[in-house]
């Protein structure tokens, strides 16, 4: 797992797809995002990282307004969906979610089939207009999530009876299933073997030809492979947001090259 | 720990030999253990004494001795102006068939070639439990085509021959009462050996109504079952989804501020205020300023609904915080409405722990007296209420005051019925219990 070299992937798109612009985030009278600005592009892996506790998750649950189930949380500044304000009061979470999807940091199935978990998004959407259609988008999303061929059989058995990886995808394959735009991933593959997260991180390289994926890792190794564009956070701010490439071998800031280089964080 | 204290040797000792310290620790663990054994060594010993005496004394109610003979319904007694009118039959009172009952007796005896030695008519009479004629009354009114006929009739026998059939009355007992003679005893002996008194299950205990004080043999808890059975419909009825309902807003939806914090330290004393006070707050709210009848089931209903409301919402709530975050998160971020993660996810998943605090609460107003004593559920009632929803507003009683009520009484024939009374109770909190554990077994999903 030591591999530092940087996969030369070319971004394939420079459309912008979110624009957050002065985002503060208090948790009660904690600062814990201070004035970031980022612009995530579609069809590109975005990576977070930073230390722990350095707000990078807490900033990606703003993305697709998580952070309002917690009280006391408070977000601040602008965060446009394709030039569209997320915090503007018309805006409903629940539709916004739809759009931004979350796979979250431990598997986290519900315990129903397999079938259920994956059908669950387009059932409440009401993306299937009959069962054969609902049959044909968990199959999809199961192979978009490469974990058809493993469950096919048995799509009736519980979702939390799989493999931690397997969960792990299938929960992607449930997200992927409602038809987002933009996919979080909060730490994804912490709670995962090396293999599993290799099996993860290529299917995340293969969803970047559909979505904008924006994943927070502790690792940099796995920024390093999976990216194309990595934000450095600490302590709240972001310090640094280039290229991965240019992240990983000539940061600009010295916070940054202390975090890489392993003597911060 | 200090640096002083990591690099002093260990002294050198062989783990065969066991340490003065390792001797203490276990000696400690030793002496724990046996309490822990001695505290459920006396649970379960009080347990088991309970059971064995309520289970002795009460097993008896559950059979009752009858005196079966051939009865001739004399239709110049009963009927007598002989067009078999109920209402004007109506006029001849228990009274006129009393004697009908004892004569009756008299001559089979005879009939039997059974001796009444030292028993005069009055007393034969009195071997009767009073409410036989009563019984036969009501069958002749309902039947009025049966006066004329000789019929065989199965007839209570006295409380005091009860009791001797069952071990509570004996010849020496009998002399120093003045309810019943040793003759009497000795005529009820021969007539059991001539199978015209025989014991067996008693029925009506569970479907009959109570009786006076002085008819401890026709005594039942139909009327109570009822009761009790028409009280508990309300509170699931009311306190089910109003608790339920609470819960979830309290637990998922409601904002944490000083309010909602106010109302949460509420709840929680009400589950601890005594259960009385609930009975005069229903005597005042639902008796004397809604004007609901007394006695009634609905008030004891709505009581007991009111006594229950805390404890399932406390459960409910334990039940949906034990769901793990994840699962709200998971619906949440797929874009499911709060709504539909609680009650496609969170709920599902807290049913169980929702089920057990609901049949627990139940349970507990099943066996609640207090209250109903202040709503006037205390009465003595005989009539049957009708069948719900009219019925929830007919004067009953319930399982806990009726064993309140019999244990008032004098008789001593009441003792076992208050004990029988008691284990119809407690078998129906068995099979509450019972169903709790069904239900949760069928709910709890482990996957």
């Amino acid at each position: 797992m030591n591999d530092m070299r940087v996969v030369d992937r070319a971004v394939d798109a420079q459309d912008l797809k979110i624009d957050a612009k002065n985002v503060d985030v208090f948790y009660g009278t904690t600062h814990a995002i201070k004035g970031v600005n980022v612009e995530i592009q579609d069809k590109t892996v975005t990576a977070f990282i930073g230390p722990s506790g350095c707000g990078k998750s807490t900033f990606l649950r703003c993305l697709n307004r998580m952070n309002d189930t917690i009280d006391i949380c408070r977000v601040t500044g602008d965060i446009r969906l394709e030039g569209e304000d997320i915090y503007h009061a018309k805006v409903d979470p629940v539709q916004l979610r739809a759009k931004v999807g979350m796979v979250f940091q431990k598997p986290n199935p519900f315990p129903k089939s397999i079938y259920d978990n994956v059908a669950y998004g387009p059932r409440i959407h009401g993306l299937a207009g009959n069962k054969a259609d609902l049959d044909e988008i968990v199959e999809k999303s199961l192979k978009r999530a490469a974990l058809w061929n493993e469950v096919k059989d048995r799509l009736d058995a519980p979702g939390t009876g799989l493999s931690g990886g397997q969960q792990q995808r299938l929960c992607i394959a449930r997200a992927v299933a409602t038809g987002p735009e933009v996919l979080l991933m909060d730490e994804p593959c912490s709670a995962l073997d090396p293999i599993a997260t290799a099996q993860v991180e290529e299917l995340i390289d293969e969803l970047r030809s559909r979505f904008s994926v924006v994943i927070v890792t502790h690792s940099m190794q796995q920024a390093a492979r999976v990216s194309q564009k990595t934000a450095f956070f600490h302590l709240g701010e972001l310090v640094e947001y280039d290229d991965t490439t240019q992240i990983f071998t000539n940061p600009k800031d010295p916070r940054t090259e202390s975090y890489i280089t392993g003597r911060i964080g | 720990m200090t640096d002083a204290a990591a690099n002093t040797p260990r002294k050198k000792s062989s783990i065969y030999a066991t340490d003065a310290n390792t001797k203490k620790r276990n000696a400690r663990e030793a002496r724990f253990r046996a309490f822990g054994l001695t505290a459920i060594g006396i649970g379960i010993a009080a347990l088991v004494f309970l059971v064995v005496s309520i289970v002795g004394n009460g097993y008896n109610a559950f059979r009752q001795t009858y005196i079966t003979i051939p009865v001739e319904l004399a239709e110049q007694r009963l009927d007598p102006a002989g067009n078999r009118d109920p209402a004007e039959m109506a006029r001849v009172t228990t009274f006129g068939y009393a004697p009908l009952l004892a004569q009756a007796l008299q001559q089979h005896l005879q009939a039997e070639g059974i001796p009444m030695d030292g028993v005069n008519p009055r007393d034969l009479m009195a071997m009767i439990s009073q409410e036989a004629p009563a019984q036969v009354r009501a069958m002749v009114l309902a039947n009025p085509e049966i006066v004329g006929q000789t019929i065989t009739l199965e007839m209570l026998a006295g409380g005091r021959i009860d009791g001797y059939f069952k071990n509570r009355v004996t010849l020496e007992s009998a002399e120093r009462d003045s309810n019943v003679s040793p003759a009497q005893l000795m005529l009820a002996e021969a007539m059991a050996a001539a199978g015209i008194i025989d014991t067996r299950f008693n029925w009506r205990f569970i479907t009959g109504p109570d009786a006076s004080g002085q008819r401890p043999e026709a005594a039942g808890l139909g009327v109570a079952i009822l009761g009790s059975l028409y009280m508990m419909l309300v509170v699931l009825v009311l306190a089910l989804p109003i608790g339920v309902a609470a819960s979830i807003y309290l637990e998922e939806f409601a904002p944490q501020n000083r309010f909602t914090d106010i109302i949460e330290v509420n709840i929680s004393n009400l589950a601890a205020v005594p259960s009385i006070v609930f009975g005069i707050l229903g005597l005042a709210i639902f008796i004397n300023f809604a004007g609901l009848p007394q006695s009634a089931p609905i008030v004891g209903g709505l009581v007991l609904t009111l006594m229950t409301l805390p404890t399932i919402i406390i459960a409910t709530r334990a039940a949906l915080r034990a769901v793990p975050p994840s699962i709200r998160d998971a619906a949440l971020g797929l874009g499911a409405s709060k709504m539909q993660a609680v009650f496609h996810h969170v709920l599902p998943l807290a049913m169980p722990g929702i089920l057990t605090g609901t049949i627990i609460g139940l349970a507990q107003a099943l066996g609640e007296t207090a209250p109903l004593l202040l709503i006037g559920m205390v009465a003595f009632v005989r009539e049957f209420p009708d069948a719900p929803p009219e019925g929830l507003f007919d004067p009953t009683s319930a399982l806990p005051v009726q064993v309140f009520n019999w244990t008032q009484r004098s008789d001593p024939a009441f003792v076992e019925r208050a004990s029988g009374a008691t284990i119809v109770l407690l078998v129906f909190l068995v099979c509450m219990n019972l169903l709790a554990v069904m239900l949760r077994r069928r709910f709890e999903r482990r996957w």
